[in-house]
C-alpha cells in the first residue's frame, strides 16, 4: 500500500498527530499558560477543516482495504463536527476556568472524541465503525468523570460507562450475526450480498434487532434512553454541551452508514422497529420534560424527543428521508449548542444556572440574551420563522411521502406537548421577575458566539435553502 | 421605485420598523421608541394605500403579484398577491396597527420599545398571512404571529396573564399543527407544489377531503373562534392589554375566517358541502347561545369578547350559505367587526385607564362626567347591536337574507341575535353610562383627551361611513367572490 492511498484520511491523521503534540506540549505548561493548549486545539480544528475543504470529494471512494470511505456525506458531517467542537471549546472556557477544570485533559479528550467521530462518519466497515464509536465513547466517559470530586458527575460517568458498554456489546453481537449471514464485515459487500437475497432470514433479523437496539442506545431513543437524563444532568455543563452536539451528528452518520448503506435492503425490517422507537421517544421525551425543574434534565428529555423526530426521517429509508434527518440533526446540534451555551454563559463560579428558576426574569437582566434564548426555545418547539420549523417540516414531509400520515399526526400532536415546556422557559424569562439580579458576567467571546448562534437560527429560518440543499447534495452524492 | 413590490413593503416596513424600535433599548429612550413606532405604523399604512387606489375591481385574478423562488428543495415560493377578499383585510390591519400604537402612547410605561416592536412585527406578519399565496409561506406568517401575541398577552397583560397566554398559544398551535400535516399531504397529492392556486385545482377523494376539511376546521375554527373551541378568547381578551385586545378582535380572528375562504372552501369543496351542516350548526350555536352567555357577563371585556364570538358566528354562517350575498355579507361583517370591536375595546381601555376596573358594577353615570365619550360609546354600542345606518347592520342583514334563501330556520335563529345583541350591549351601556353616579371615583373622571378623541372619532367615521354607503366595500369583493363561488360549486372528486 503506497503512502498516497492514505491521502483521503489526511484530516484524521492530522488530528491524531496534533492530539499527540498537544498531549506533550500541555504536560510542559503550567496553569497560567493553558491558553496555549486552547489555541492549539482550535488550530487543530481549523487545520482539519482546511484539509477537509481542500479535498472535497464529489463521489464516494472506498480506500484502505475497504475500511474507510471518503464521500460528500462524510465531508459535510465532519465540517459540522469541527464547527460544533470549536463552539463547545469557546463556550466552555470560562466555565472550566471557574471550576478548576481548565486543564489539558479536557482538550485532549475532546480531540480524541473528535477523531472518533471522524472515523465513525467515514467508516465503511464494521470494524472501523466500531473503532470510531469506542474512541468517541471512551473519551466521553472520561470527560464526564473529569470533575472527580463531584459525586453526581462520577455517578453519571459510571452509568454512562456501564450502559454504554452494554450497548456496544449489543451492537457487536448484532454485527457478528450479520457477519455470520453474509460472511463479510465491509458495508459495501454486505449490501450487495443481502440485495441478492439470503435464505438465512432468521439470524439476519435477529442480528438486525441487536444492531438497532445498540444504535438506539447510542442515540438515546426510548426505551434505551435511561442514561440520557442522568448523564446530561450529572456531567459538568461544559461536557454536556459537547455530548449534546457533535456526537449526535456523528451518530447520525453512523446510523445511516449501517442502516442506510449496509442493511439498506432490509429496510422493511428495520423501519417498523424505528417507528416504534420514534413514537416512544417523542412521547416519553416530551411528556417527561414537562416535569423537570432542572433545565439540563429538561434538555435531556427534549433531546430524546428530537432524536425521535430525526428517526422519522431515517425510517423513511429514502434519499429525501436521510436528507431531512441530516438537516434535522444539524439544526438540532445548532440549537443544543445554543441552549447549553446559554446555561454556561449564565453560570459563574459557584453557581450553575441549571435550574429553570435561574432563567426567571432574564429579560430584565439582559434583554438581548433573553431574546436569543427565545429564538432557541421557539426553534426547538418548531415555530416559524426559526429553523426548527423547517427541520420538523422536512422530516414530516418524508414521512407523508412514505404514506404514513398517521405517524405525522402523532408526531405533531406530541410536538404540541413539547411546545408547552419550551414556552415555559419563555414565560420565566419574559413574564416573571428575577430572583437573581446580578448582571450576567460572561466574556465577550461567549457572548458573540451565542449571539451568532441565535441569529443563525433566525437567518436559517428565513433562508433555509442553502443548508437543505447541502444536506440533499451530501446524501444524494453518497448513497 | 418599489412599483412592483407593494405587498413586500406592506409586510416588511412594519417588521423593519419594529426591529428599529427594539434597538432603542431601555425605557430611558421611551419617547424615541414611541416616535419611531408611530412613524413605522404610519409608513406601514401609507405603503398599503396603493393597494386600494390601484386595485382593479373588475377582475378576480390575483393582483400585485410577486413570485420568487424561496426554498427550491421543497418547491416553496415567496409568492404574494391579493384579491378582493384579502386586500381590504390588509388595509384594515395596517390601519388598526396605527390605532394601537397611538392607543398605547401613554398607557404603556413599562418596556415601551418591546411593546411597540411586538405590535409592529405582528402587523407585518399578519399582512404576510393575508398576502401569501404559498402554503408554507402562509403557515410561517400564520404561526409566526403567535410569538409576538404570546408576549403581548404575557408581559403586559392582567393578573391571570400567564394562564391566558399559554391557553391561547397552545390552543391555536394545536389547530395549526394538524393543518400543517394537511398542507404536506396536499403537497404530496398535487405532485410537489405548495402553490395555493394549484391546490384549488387538485382533485381529491372524499376521504382525503373530509380529513383535510376537519384539520382546516380545527385550525381556522380555533382562530375564528367557533363554538366550542372558543374558550381561549375570553381569557386572552380579559388579560391582554388594550392594544392586544384590539388586535386580537379586529385582526387575528379575521385570519381564521380568511382561511376558510382561501383554503378550506376552494381546496375541499365537496367535503365542505357535505359537512356544511356541521359548520352551520356550530355557527348558529355561537350566535344564539354565546349571545346569551354575553348577557350575564360582569366584566366588560369579557362581554365584548363573547359578542365577538357571536359576531364571528355570523361570518362562518354566511360562508356556508354558498351564495354571493352570504359571502359578501360575511366579508363586510369581518371588516365592520374590525372597526366596532376595536372601538369598543378602546372605549373600555379609556375607562380602565381612569378607574382601573373593567367591572360593569363599578361604573354608572358616566354620561354626566364624560359626555363626549358617552356619545361615541353609544354609537359603537349601537353598531355592535346591529342598528341600521351603522356598519354592524349591513353585514348581519346580508347574512340573514342569505340564510333565509337557504332555510327559513337558519335565518330565524340568526335573527334572534338582533334581540340578544341589542340586549347585552345596551344593557351594559345603560349600567355603565346612565343612572346616578354610583362611585365617588367616577365623579373625578375626565372626558376624552385629544388623542383618545382622535382614535374614537376616526373609528366613528368608519363605522358610519360603512353603514351608510357600503358599496365601495362590496364592489371590491364582488368579482373575487363570484369567481370563487363558481369554483367552489364544482366538484373536485376524481
Amino acid at each position: 500500500m503506497s503512502l498516497q492511498s492514505f491521502a483521503p484520511a489526511l484530516p484524521e491523521i492530522f488530528v491524531l498527530a496534533m492530539v499527540s503534540l498537544i498531549l506533550v506540549v500541555d504536560a510542559a505548561l503550567d496553569d497560567s499558560k493553558r491558553h496555549v493548549t486552547y489555541a492549539l486545539s482550535l488550530a487543530t480544528l481549523a487545520g482539519a477543516a482546511f484539509l477537509t475543504l481542500r479535498d472535497l470529494s464529489s463521489a464516494p471512494s472506498v480506500v484502505l482495504n475497504g475500511l474507510f470511505i471518503d464521500d460528500p456525506l462524510s465531508d459535510v458531517l465532519k465540517l459540522f463536527v469541527y464547527l460544533s467542537t470549536a463552539a463547545v471549546m469557546v463556550y466552555a472556557r470560562a466555565y472550566l476556568k471557574a471550576r478548576n477544570l481548565y486543564r489539558g485533559e479536557f482538550f485532549v479528550l475532546a480531540l480524541f472524541a473528535l477523531l472518533g467521530m471522524m472515523v465513525m462518519v467515514s467508516a465503511s466497515h464494521f470494524l472501523s465503525l466500531y473503532l470510531g464509536l469506542e474512541l468517541l465513547s471512551l473519551s466521553l466517559y472520561a470527560m464526564v468523570a473529569l470533575q472527580r470530586d463531584s459525586a453526581v458527575a462520577t455517578e453519571a460517568a459510571m452509568k454512562y460507562f456501564v450502559l454504554g458498554a452494554l450497548a456496544s456489546g449489543m451492537l457487536l453481537y448484532g454485527m457478528s450475526m450479520v457477519y455470520g449471514v453474509t460472511g463479510s464485515l465491509a458495508l459495501g459487500e454486505i449490501a450487495q450480498l443481502l440485495a441478492d437475497g439470503t435464505d438465512l432470514r432468521l439470524p439476519l433479523v435477529f442480528g438486525l434487532v441487536f444492531v438497532v437496539a445498540g444504535l438506539a442506545f447510542k442515540l438515546g431513543a426510548v426505551p434505551f434512553h435511561m442514561w440520557v437524563p442522568d448523564v446530561y444532568h450529572g456531567a459538568p455543563t461544559a461536557m454536556t454541551v459537547f455530548i449534546g452536539s457533535a456526537p449526535k451528528i456523528a451518530a447520525f452518520g453512523f446510523v445511516v452508514r449501517i442502516l442506510g448503506q449496509g442493511l439498506e435492503s432490509q429496510v422493511a425490517e428495520w423501519r417498523d422497529m424505528l417507528v416504534v422507537l420514534a413514537v416512544l421517544s417523542m412521547a416519553i421525551g416530551n411528556i417527561a420534560a414537562i416535569a423537570q425543574s432542572n433545565i439540563k434534565r429538561m434538555f435531556a428529555y427534549s433531546t430524546i424527543s428530537h432524536m425521535g423526530f430525526m428517526l422519522l426521517g431515517i425510517l423513511a429509508g429514502t434519499q429525501s428521508g436521510y436528507g431531512s434527518a441530516m438537516f434535522y440533526v444539524l439544526v438540532y446540534a445548532l440549537m443544543s449548542l445554543g441552549g447549553f451555551g446559554m446555561i454556561l454563559l449564565l453560570s459563574r463560579a459557584g453557581f450553575e444556572a441549571d435550574r429553570l428558576d435561574d432563567f426567571r426574569g432574564l429579560n430584565r437582566r439582559s434583554p438581548w440574551l433573553a431574546f436569543v434564548m427565545l429564538l432557541l426555545m421557539f426553534s426547538m418547539a418548531g415555530i416559524p420563522p426559526t429553523v426548527g420549523f423547517y427541520a420538523k417540516l422536512s422530516v414530516l414531509q418524508a414521512v407523508i411521502e412514505l404514506g404514513y400520515v398517521w405517524l405525522a399526526v402523532v408526531a405533531v400532536l406530541l410536538s404540541l406537548i413539547g411546545a408547552f415546556y419550551y414556552l415555559r422557559v419563555v414565560k420565566l424569562m419574559y413574564f416573571d421577575t428575577p430572583h437573581d439580579t446580578q448582571p450576567v458576567a460572561a466574556g465577550a467571546d461567549a457572548r458573540i458566539l451565542v449571539s451568532a448562534n441565535g441569529l443563525a437560527i433566525l437567518a436559517l429560518g428565513i433562508l433555509p435553502q442553502p443548508l437543505m440543499a447541502l444536506c440533499a447534495h451530501a446524501i444524494g452524492a453518497s448513497l | 421605485m418599489f412599483g412592483q413590490e407593494i405587498l413586500s413593503l406592506v409586510i416588511w416596513v412594519p417588521i423593519v420598523a419594529g426591529i428599529a424600535v427594539l434597538a432603542t433599548g431601555s425605557d430611558r429612550n421611551a419617547p424615541l421608541a414611541r416616535m419611531l413606532a408611530l412613524v413605522g405604523a404610519l409608513l406601514g399604512f401609507i405603503v398599503a394605500i396603493p393597494l386600494a387606489t390601484g386595485f382593479d375591481t373588475a377582475t378576480a385574478a390575483m393582483q400585485f403579484v410577486e413570485k420568487k423562488s424561496w426554498i427550491p428543495a421543497f418547491n416553496v415560493h415567496y409568492h404574494l398577491g391579493v384579491d378582493g377578499i384579502s386586500m381590504p383585510l390588509i388595509l384594515l390591519n395596517s390601519f388598526t396597527t396605527l390605532l394601537v400604537v397611538i392607543a398605547g402612547w401613554q398607557v404603556i410605561q413599562d418596556k415601551v420599545a418591546q411593546y411597540m416592536a411586538a405590535f409592529l412585527v405582528m402587523s407585518g406578519l399578519i399582512n404576510g398571512a393575508f398576502a401569501a399565496l404559498d402554503g408554507i409561506l402562509f403557515y410561517v406568517f400564520f404561526e409566526g404571529m403567535l410569538i409576538p401575541l404570546y408576549l403581548i398577552v404575557g408581559v403586559w397583560g392582567g393578573p391571570n396573564r400567564v394562564y391566558a397566554a399559554f391557553k391561547f398559544f397552545l390552543y391555536t398551535l394545536l389547530g395549526s399543527l394538524l393543518m400543517l400535516v394537511s398542507l404536506l399531504y396536499l403537497y404530496y397529492q398535487s405532485g410537489g407544489s405548495f402553490d395555493i392556486q394549484t391546490w384549488h385545482r387538485t382533485t381529491l377523494g372524499m376521504t382525503a377531503q373530509t380529513f383535510i376539511f376537519l384539520s382546516f376546521l380545527l385550525a381556522f375554527g380555533v382562530k375564528v373562534p367557533m363554538w366550542p373551541v372558543h374558550t381561549w378568547l375570553p381569557d386572552a381578551h380579559v388579560e391582554a392589554p388594550t392594544g392586544g385586545s384590539v388586535v386580537l378582535a379586529a385582526i387575528t380572528l379575521k385570519v381564521g375566517a380568511y382561511g376558510f375562504l382561501r383554503f378550506m372552501l376552494p381546496i375541499v369543496p365537496d367535503a365542505a358541502h357535505e359537512l356544511a351542516w356541521l359548520v352551520i350548526t356550530l355557527s348558529l350555536v355561537a350566535i344564539a347561545y354565546i349571545g346569551l352567555v354575553a348577557l350575564v357577563q360582569a366584566d366588560m371585556k369579557k362581554l365584548i369578547a363573547y359578542s365577538s364570538i357571536a359576531h364571528m358566528g355570523f361570518v362562518t354562517l354566511g360562508f356556508f350559505m354558498f351564495n354571493p350575498l352570504g359571502w359578501e355579507g360575511g366579508l363586510v361583517q369581518m371588516i365592520s367587526h374590525g372597526f366596532v370591536s376595536a372601538a369598543l375595546f378602546l372605549c373600555i381601555g379609556v375607562m380602565y385607564d381612569r378607574l382601573h376596573s373593567r367591572q360593569i358594577k363599578d361604573y354608572g353615570g358616566l354620561a354626566n362626567r364624560m359626555p363626549v365619550f358617552a356619545a361615541l360609546f353609544m354609537l359603537f354600542a349601537m353598531a355592535n347591536a346591529g342598528l341600521p345606518a351603522t356598519s354592524g347592520f349591513v353585514g348581519e342583514f346580508m347574512i340573514i337574507m342569505a340564510a333565509a334563501k337557504v332555510n327559513f330556520w337558519f335565518a330565524f335563529v340568526a335573527a334572534t341575535s338582533l334581540i340578544t345583541g341589542a340586549a347585552y350591549t345596551l344593557w351594559m351601556y345603560k349600567r355603565v353610562v346612565f343612572g346616578p353616579v354610583g362611585n365617588p371615583q367616577v365623579e373625578a373622571m375626565k372626558d376624552l383627551t385629544a388623542r383618545e378623541f382622535l382614535l374614537l372619532g376616526v373609528l366613528a367615521l368608519a363605522v358610519l361611513g360603512m353603514g351608510l354607503y357600503p358599496k365601495p366595500f362590496t364592489d371590491v369583493m364582488h368579482a373575487s367572490v363570484v369567481e370563487l363561488l363558481a369554483h367552489v360549486a364544482q366538484s373536485k372528486l376524481p
